[in-house]
């Protein structure tokens, strides 16, 4: 009996995890189905769905960077300073390094060179951020704040404003491969992002070390967590994760710029909030934020369809969502604690009376 | 006619989504008297307290106030407004505030104005403070007091509004000894003010040494009610928790003449001076002192936590150098801490977590990936061992009570099979039942060789559980007792010695 009884809660407990998971699933199927009906000539297009493939993985890489350090009750309001960053030093790489009428061979071995060390500068940013937050503990909403500025200005200085273009072609051509003949690299990519993260989250120490810091990180130094290394190493990651997204941005728009993409960064903190992470840590998966994403891609596509809403309603939308949806997981996760403490409460009487 | 009580309240059935918290509880407290409510974690209490103040409403049953019937009435304001205040755990007191402004704060806002008169202010509060001849700067900052000087900052306030019932809810749980026997000379005085008192607690000392009359709760029902004078200390844990237990003294059956670990002069600047010991396996070594005594300091050193201005630490014969909590785990040093919500325990992490984090690292590949069969082996293996009462390991901690918490940091520590194993205050806040439990495993632990400290003002706690008792006192170990030849008052005294102590 009693293992019944362990079993079904099992099971409560199991679907309890995954409600997240199920609600956003619905509400990405609601937001395809109602754009499919409203406008399927146009949403329904190839070309549509690759301008789709080709977007989201920029915001999308950097929307995992920031998850990272929301699980630790962080944030990282700095990913889009840190890809233009490292989309920058690999043009400027690209522009500086490969001369006219370069054989393919030269141009290929500065083009793995110049993302080399776009990733390394993107990494190196993430783990100032770290630093920053882990021995210095300034709030990481400041540290981040601060780096963004920093970044950014950095990029200002070497583009002087303007934008690096004039790539080698072979750069984009690259960067647009198909993987397996039918998938873009920069989904490839993503895919592949999301598959590492969710093993390092589920099955790694410094995935549990993660989650536990988030929620106490007072109990983790005593339990013998390192804390600042399980900092630093979140914020570099996404720095890393970011400096990727940035190599993707440069192949999308052939060109760097100190002020791509600044829209992203509200959009990933929305993101990462609607994909069920909570942001005082602890809590969150890899698969509601990959979710998350693809509602926000379908959602930010299907605005377009209307040419009536103009793109200044933008950012209202994306701000008023953010309200929204931290308004609603406050009320669910009040309706959550009372379930849990009247249904499992141990020291109820019930159970002290087999004390 | 003049009504005998000034609470009675009959009967109170309460449910929280079907589980019955209380049963038909009866409590009937007379104007003017000590009355004691006791009970074991979870028995009621705070339920009924809750009832009294109209913090929760009642499911059925009657609450009268001097023999008006007040049931359908109950609320906060209500239960101010009838004289009956209550003092919570925390206080209930604004620590970024004054003293003045705590204590002013509720009758301006009850009074509804809406400007500050700092004269008023503190009128109001130098009247308060003087009914218990409180000496305390009244524009220092709430926070920054010491704990007892909060709660005496809580009782003036709950005195301004012209109290006839204060209620406290465990109120010695963060006081030291002398601080308690500070706090029962001004519950006396109030009593001798004509106003009732009603002290839940679930310390058997406290009961006798305060209380005139006693109600004991257990699984939401009363169990026994009565003058204190007809109670002894076997009847009272009974009363308690339905279970007899003898109180066996430890002794240890030292395996090794040789150290596990030894302290030699280690000293830091403002906290302790020149502490030296030893510690050999299946020891259990008390240290007793007051807050502020360098206990906790010494322990925070020996963990890794904080750095020793000088001095040496000794592990199986070798010097260490404890520089972090991960050295301290290198050594074999386990410890469990002084605040279990906040230090020890991931609260809203699931039960499991909180059992292998710091063996995660054990319990992986050299790439950091986490064996998942050792891992929910581990957990099943801990939670069989230690008897943690757990429906699914996957539940959030927080889903605990207080004992089996406390046995969840212990599994943590002990999965890390260390060889000394330090506790601060390993059963504060645990009830009675737990207390026991707790105290056989370290018992058991102690014989299966390994060397235990406990670090604990809970003296009968030390006296029958340790091997040898060292006192601290202002920084420095002042003397060692044998826990078999020393009493409790004995040691008390050895402890606070003020004229000792300079």
């Amino acid at each position: 009996m009693k293992n019944d009884a362990t079993f079904s809660m099992r099971i409560k407990n199991w679907y309890g995890h995954d409600k997240n998971f199920a609600r956003l699933l619905i509400i990405f199927i609601l937001v395809v189905v109602a754009f499919s009906i409203i406008n399927p000539s146009k949403f329904l297009s190839v070309a549509n769905f690759q301008s789709m493939v080709y977007q989201f993985p920029e915001f999308g890489l950097m929307s995992l960077g920031v998850m990272l350090t929301m699980l630790l009750g962080g944030i990282d309001l700095s990913v889009v300073g840190m890809a233009n960053l490292t989309a920058i030093t690999a043009a400027s790489t690209l522009v500086a390094f490969v001369p006219e009428g370069a054989s393919d061979g030269q141009t290929m071995m500065v083009i793995v060179f110049a993302v080399a060390l776009g990733i390394i500068v993107g990494s190196a940013a993430g783990f100032l951020n770290g630093n920053l937050v882990s021995r210095l503990h300034i709030p990481p909403i400041l540290a981040t704040l601060g780096s963004q500025q920093l970044f950014t200005g950095i990029g200002l200085i070497i583009t002087q404003g303007s934008s690096i273009s004039r790539l080698p072609a072979m750069y984009a051509e690259t960067g647009k491969t198909l993987v397996a003949g039918f998938i873009p690299l920069a989904l490839f990519i993503f895919i592949g992002a999301v598959i590492v993260l969710s093993i390092i989250l589920n099955k790694t120490t410094f995935g549990t070390s993660l989650y536990m810091m988030g929620s106490n990180p007072v109990a983790s130094k005593f339990s013998g967590l390192n804390n600042t290394a399980v900092t630093n190493k979140a914020y570099m990651l996404s720095g890393t994760l970011s400096a990727i997204a940035g190599l993707i941005m440069l192949v999308n728009y052939n060109s760097a710029k100190p002020d791509y993409g600044s829209a992203y960064t509200l959009q990933c903190i929305l993101i990462v909030v609607l994909g069920g992470v909570n942001p005082n840590g602890g809590f969150g998966k890899v698969g509601g934020v990959a979710l998350a994403i693809l509602i926000l891609q379908v959602l930010s596509s299907g605005l377009n369809l209307f040419p009536t809403i103009s793109n200044f309603y933008r950012q209202l939308i994306w701000g008023g969502v953010l309200l929204a949806v931290l308004t609603l997981n406050y009320f669910t996760e009040l309706r959550e604690k009372k379930r849990i403490s009247t249904s499992y409460k141990d020291d109820k009487p019930k159970e002290t009376a087999k004390a | 006619m003049q009504e005998e009580y000034i609470l009675k309240a009959t009967d109170i059935i309460k449910s929280f989504a079907g589980v019955k918290a209380l049963q038909g509880v009866n409590l009937e407290i007379k104007k003017g008297e000590i009355h004691c409510l006791a009970g074991e974690n979870g028995c009621g209490k705070s339920t009924l307290i809750k009832i009294i103040s109209g913090v929760y409403s009642l499911d059925s049953g009657k609450v009268e106030f001097n023999g008006v019937d007040q049931t359908h009435q109950l609320s906060p304001i209500n239960a101010i407004m009838n004289g009956i205040q209550v003092i919570y755990q925390d206080f209930s007191i604004f620590p970024n505030l004054s003293v003045m402004e705590n204590l002013a704060y509720n009758s301006e806002l009850m009074q509804k104005r809406k400007f500050v008169n700092w004269k008023r202010f503190r009128a109001i509060a130098e009247e308060a403070v003087s009914k218990i001849n409180f000496n305390v700067d009244l524009e220092a900052k709430v926070g920054t007091l010491p704990v007892a000087d909060k709660q005496l900052v809580a009782i003036s306030r709950a005195l301004i509004n012209n109290a006839k019932l204060i209620i406290m809810d465990e109120p010695t749980t963060a006081l030291t000894k002398k601080e308690v026997e500070a706090l029962f000379r001004i519950i006396k005085d109030l009593q001798s003010q004509g106003i009732a008192i009603l002290f839940v607690s679930h310390k058997l000392d406290e009961v006798f040494e305060i209380s005139e009359r006693f109600t004991i709760l257990r699984n939401g029902q009363n169990v026994k009610d009565g003058d204190t004078s007809e109670l002894d200390s076997d009847k009272f844990t009974y009363y308690m928790t339905g279970r007899h237990f003898e109180n066996k003294h430890f002794t240890a059956e030292v395996k090794d003449e040789k150290p596990v670990l030894e302290v030699r002069n280690l000293s830091c600047e403002g906290d302790y001076q020149d502490v030296t010991f030893d510690l050999r396996k299946g020891e259990i070594l008390g240290i007793t002192g007051l807050l502020g005594s360098g206990r906790t300091e010494l322990a925070l050193s020996l963990f890794g936590l904080k750095k020793p201005t000088s001095g040496k630490i000794l592990m199986d014969g070798k010097e260490v150098k404890l520089t972090s909590v991960q050295e301290a785990m290198k050594n074999k040093i386990g410890y469990v801490p002084e605040d279990r919500l906040t230090e020890g325990l991931f609260l809203d992490q699931s039960i499991g977590r909180n059992i292998v984090i710091s063996e995660l690292k054990d319990l992986s590949s050299r790439i950091g990936m986490i064996d998942q069969e050792k891992r929910q082996s581990e957990v099943g293996r801990w939670v069989d061992e230690l008897k943690i009462k757990v429906a699914d390991p996957d539940l959030p901690a927080s889903t605990l009570s207080g004992g089996n918490q406390q046995r969840i940091v212990l599994a943590k520590w002990l999965a890390t099979n260390p060889k000394v194993l330090i506790l601060n205050g390993p059963t504060v806040g645990v009830d009675i039942g737990s207390k026991h439990d707790m105290h056989a495993i370290l018992h058991e632990l102690a014989n299966s060789g390994l060397g235990i400290i406990i670090i604990s003002d809970d003296l009968p706690e030390v006296i029958t559980n340790c091997s040898r008792v060292l006192i601290m006192r202002g920084g420095k170990i002042t003397g060692e007792v044998d826990p078999l030849q020393v009493t409790e008052a004995d040691l008390a005294k050895q402890v606070t010695d003020v004229a000792v102590n300079g």
